[in-house]
């Protein structure tokens, strides 16, 4: 999986929690949460949405490591399966 | 046999339309089944019956707009004699002009001793009582006549009438799922209708209680490791069941004010009040919390967060709590002063769990901290008792393996 397939996951998967929003807008070093406004119930549902496409599951110690786009892309890319 | 009516799902509406009947005539319906889909100006709900018996013919098509109140169908007892008084005419001269079922159809509901048409008594009344009864759509068949020989007067009309409309301010207040991407105006009004009401009414009083929540959340934490992604639990979870554990330990809380008097409810159905992302608020409810795990739990807020947000309600969920929990603890607030939603006499308000300095035993040291509010109408309760639930609701936090 490249970089880009993996930010398109990421991306879609966002809009499905956050749908009037454009995730593509948000600074990858924003916190995600705050700028899409997303509460902890649709931020699971994030994180179940990804780990099914990227089989990554992320812990919840490591909600801080992908709280923005740019720690999220990292932390994904370096787990890949 | 009963009748089966056009629910009130908040205090502001009016009328609803019957989109979809779910049931055949002649089919048998239990208590909670979804009976009918109806719209109205907040969305789509799904509508449930709440007794025992057999569907009758409708009196109200699909398509059809009408009051709230009026009869929608007749639901049959079996093995009950042809009724008198609460027959389809008596309905149909209610506020909708519905027509008589059609001779031709035999039915299977004349089999099941429904009241066949024509053998069924004209409900005494005046001319006078009865075009005003229509007028401002009232079912005859509800009102009881004080005149001669029980014949309902213009009078009795209008006090049903009253009560009709004191009923239907004192149902719990519901907003609108808003599907669309907007807020509908209608939703912002009711919320403004309700929480006026509530300040104007109900003497509130607040309290306070800040709960460590460090071993609580080690202990899900703990827990949440050893489930799949999608079986986790979310903090919330503990505080909504601890909030359930503690209306146990104080029943006063969960309950309604109606009629000068306290009605404390043996069943805990807590309204969970959601933003909408298009703006405003719903609080659908939670039902009997007390009686599920944690799991279970999770499974019921998610399945209700989710068919809030694509205004897929039932009519009970917007009707039925008994209590409500707003939990702002995803924004950066510390504290909530809740309003309470009438006729409710309570609100639990959660912040934002985060460190905090935290002194014990002469120590001094960093735990993660909640605060935990208690609105409360004083005409039911006084400080004493909301300061118990808070302490109540602290012990069931710290004991999260019972929960």
């Amino acid at each position: 999986m490249t970089g880009n397939e993996l930010k398109e996951i990421v991306l879609s998967e966002l809009k499905k929690v956050a749908p009037e929003s454009d995730p593509g807008e948000v600074d990858p070093n924003e916190n995600i949460r705050e700028a899409l406004d997303i509460d902890s119930f649709s931020f699971l549902k994030l994180l179940v949405g990804i780990g099914e496409r990227t089989r990554v599951e992320i812990p919840e110690v490591d909600y801080g490591k992908v709280s923005t786009l740019a720690g999220m892309l990292e932390y994904l890319a370096t787990r890949l399966p | 046999m009963g009748e089966f009516r056009m629910p009130s799902l908040g205090a502001d509406m009016e009328t609803g339309k019957l989109v979809e009947w779910l049931v055949m005539p002649g089919e048998r319906v239990k208590r909670g089944d979804i009976v009918a889909t109806v719209e109205t100006q907040k969305g789509l709900f799904e509508i449930e019956i709440f007794e025992d018996g057999i569907m009758g013919e409708p009196l109200v098509q699909a398509g059809q707009q009408v009051p709230v109140g009026a009869v929608l169908a007749m639901i049959l007892t079996e093995g009950v004699a042809v009724a008198a008084a609460t027959s389809p005419e008596a309905a149909s001269t209610g506020p909708v002009r519905t027509e008589q079922p059609p001779p031709e159809k035999p039915a299977e509901v004349a089999v099941l001793k429904a009241p066949a048409a024509g053998t069924t008594a004209r409900i005494a009344a005046s001319p006078s009582a009865r075009r005003l009864a229509l007028e401002l759509g009232i079912d005859l068949a509800t009102v009881r006549g004080t005149g001669p020989h029980d014949v309902i007067q213009r009078s009795d009309v209008e006090q049903a009438a009253q009560a009709r409309e004191e009923a239907t301010k004192s149902a719990p207040i519901s907003e609108q799922p808003a599907t669309a991407g907007t807020l509908q105006p209608g939703m912002r009004q009711a919320i403004a209708a309700a929480m006026s009401r509530s300040n104007r009414e109900i003497p509130h009083y607040y309290l306070e209680a800040e709960i460590d929540m460090d071993s609580p959340l080690r202990w899900l934490e703990a827990e949440n490791l050893q489930r799949p992604l999608r079986d986790r639990i979310l903090p919330a979870v503990l505080l909504l069941k601890a909030v359930a554990k503690a209306l146990r330990d104080v029943p006063e809380l969960n309950g309604y004010w109606l009629e000068d008097q306290l009605q404390i409810k043996p069943e805990i159905h807590i309204g969970f009040a959601m933003a909408l992302r298009q703006g405003g608020i719903l609080t659908p409810a939670l039902h009997a919390v007390d009686r599920l795990n944690l799991s279970e739990l999770m499974q019921a807020m998610g399945d209700l967060i989710e068919r809030t947000r694509a205004g897929r309600l039932r009519s009970s969920e917007m009707t039925d709590a008994t209590i409500t929990v707003t939990n702002l603890g995803d924004r950066g607030v510390r504290t909530v002063f809740g309003v309470i939603y009438p006729p409710q006499v309570a609100l639990v308000g959660f912040g934002r769990i985060m460190e905090r300095p935290w002194a014990e035993r002469g120590m001094l040291g960093v735990r993660r901290c909640v605060t935990a509010t208690l609105a409360a109408d004083h005409r039911a309760t006084d400080g004493h008792r909301g300061s118990q639930f808070l302490e109540a609701l602290n012990h069931h936090l710290q004991q999260p393996e019972e929960l």
